[in-house]
């Protein structure tokens, strides 16, 4: 009988997980931009697919409901949806801390305008590179820096905060004083200087983004030098670029803990890249509610907690501080989601992330493969424009 | 580094805001990819951080409420909006 009084881990992780804190709706898949790091899947969800108004409200109200406290209104461009204003002003009036991820393209003053006032509470501007043919070049479009920085003084002038998002990458990882001094001179209260991650989009053009390994000791030290400098003026927050990494991330807080995504379709997935486990079924809004997915959806419980791991990670010490790194990553790299991720350096795995690190790195050239609609990695690699074409 | 000043007038700035969170019952202070948790003295502070009481007012107030020196009162408060202004979710202008 004394087997009774072990606690059965199955059990243990069956109590309800606690609220997440941040929910990222990804309004659309559609983009003015094609950045060869774009961390959406390779397959994009078609405009024809797109959940409707009604439906991403009822999302919204839910999300705010079961204890969501920021939303992040993304995509692709999320102003390329006609009722971006609409839902932001739902957002806002169901409580949601409400933040606009945008390229900053094609969104017209008096838009930005009936978003301030619909509540907005916060914009999020990605800058590709402090030179502005370059941030061109690496964005696929001519004359997008300067619509960038136009747009920067409208958000000022209507009183909105501003945080600058910059990927980081061998185009551009030199240039990380110019870019948070461009964050300062654009008025932003805070910039993200986030290492590319290599999934979905991004992992077609790992050769041409991965920067050294001494390119990012020299990066780091950057970063930790401008952080004192600018305390009180700036905040730097950084994604450090886990290729290079003794210790995995800590992805997305731990897999169905902290934050949830909603595709332009509907469908919800614990963190960006999970469709590229293929073996995960995932639900959708428009069929489940947006709690009983989270509690009990069978792709969120199954890498919920710890019960799930293998060695290294079941005896380690670190395991309910890093939940063993990212699944995707684990998966990508050693062909089980359940390993632990290989920027861990007790994976078996590490030396081999390691080795793909440097060489991609080794490689020269900025040869991109753009992201547009229809393109394909792989075998329809012809119809993709490279960035020797026009941009 | 960020001086207090006597003088200043705190508030809280577009994009950060204070708020009673009902599912996990406690205040929060919620700012662009942060969630701070003020206690319940930190939160009588910010809610005296409006833009138009000065520092050395709020510090008064504080000191006829509470049964503290009003000297510590005073320390602790500008301890406190000095961090939060680095982190560059209060404004003390």
């Amino acid at each position: 009988m004394n087997d009774m009084t072990i606690p059965n881990p199955d059990q243990a992780t069956r109590v309800p997980p606690p609220a997440p804190l941040g929910m990222l709706a990804e309004l659309t898949h559609r983009c003015p931009l094609s950045c060869p790091y774009c961390s959406n899947p390779v397959e994009l969800d078609k405009r024809s697919g797109e959940l409707d108004t009604e439906t991403w409200k009822r999302v919204f109200s839910e999300a705010a409901a079961m204890g969501v406290l920021h939303l992040h209104l993304s995509g692709g461009e999320p102003t390329a949806r006609k009722d971006i204003v609409e839902l932001t002003a739902h957002a806002v009036k169901v409580g949601l801390y409400t933040n606009l991820i945008t390229s900053g393209i094609g969104v017209a003053r008096e838009k930005l305008e009936e978003l301030a006032d619909a509540g907005l509470d916060h914009v999020q501007l990605s800058i590709q590179d402090a030179l502005p043919d370059n941030a061109d070049k690496i964005a696929g479009l001519k004359g997008a820096h300067e619509k960038k920085r136009v747009f920067a003084g409208w958000v000022l002038e209507l009183g909105l905060p501003l945080t600058i998002n910059a990927v980081i990458h061998r185009g551009n990882i030199e240039n990380i004083e110019a870019l948070v001094s461009m964050a300062l001179e654009f008025g932003a209260r805070r910039v993200e200087i986030a290492h590319s991650q290599y999934y979905g989009w991004a992992l077609e053009n790992r050769d041409m983004l991965m920067p050294t390994r001494e390119q990012v000791m020299r990066a780091a030290a950057t970063v930790d030098r401008l952080r004192e400098e600018l305390e009180g003026k700036l905040v730097i927050d950084a994604v450090v670029p886990d290729y290079y990494a003794r210790r995995p991330k800590p992805c997305v807080g731990g897999w169905g803990k902290q934050s949830l995504n909603v595709t332009p379709q509907g469908k919800v997935l614990p963190c960006h890249a999970a469709e590229t486990i293929e073996h995960l079924q995932f639900d959708y809004v428009t069929e489940k509610s947006l709690s009983e997915i989270w509690a009990h959806g069978s792709a969120f419980e199954a890498y919920r907690g710890t019960s799930w791991m293998k060695e290294p990670c079941t005896s380690c010490p670190r395991k309910e501080i890093d939940f063993g790194g990212c699944r995707c990553q684990a998966l990508a790299i050693t062909g089980d989601p359940r390993n632990a991720d290989p920027a861990c350096s007790l994976s078996p795995f590490h030396a081999k992330i390691t080795s793909l690190a440097m060489k991609s790195a080794a490689k020269e050239g900025t040869d991109y493969i753009y992201r547009r609609f229809g393109a394909r990695p792989g075998a329809a690699r012809v119809e993709i424009t490279r960035n020797n074409a026009p941009v | 580094m960020t001086d207090v000043a006597s003088t200043a007038t705190p508030k809280l700035p577009r994009g950060v805001r204070l708020r009673r969170d009902e599912v996990r019952d406690e205040w929060l202070l919620l700012a662009p990819e942060r969630v701070l948790k003020p206690d319940a003295i930190a939160v009588k502070v910010l809610e005296l951080c409006d833009g138009v009481r000065t520092v050395e007012g709020i510090v008064d107030e504080l000191a006829a409420a509470y049964a503290a020196p009003r000297e510590q009162i005073e320390t602790d408060v500008k301890k406190m909006l000095e961090d939060l202004a680095n982190k560059r979710v209060l404004d003390l202008a």
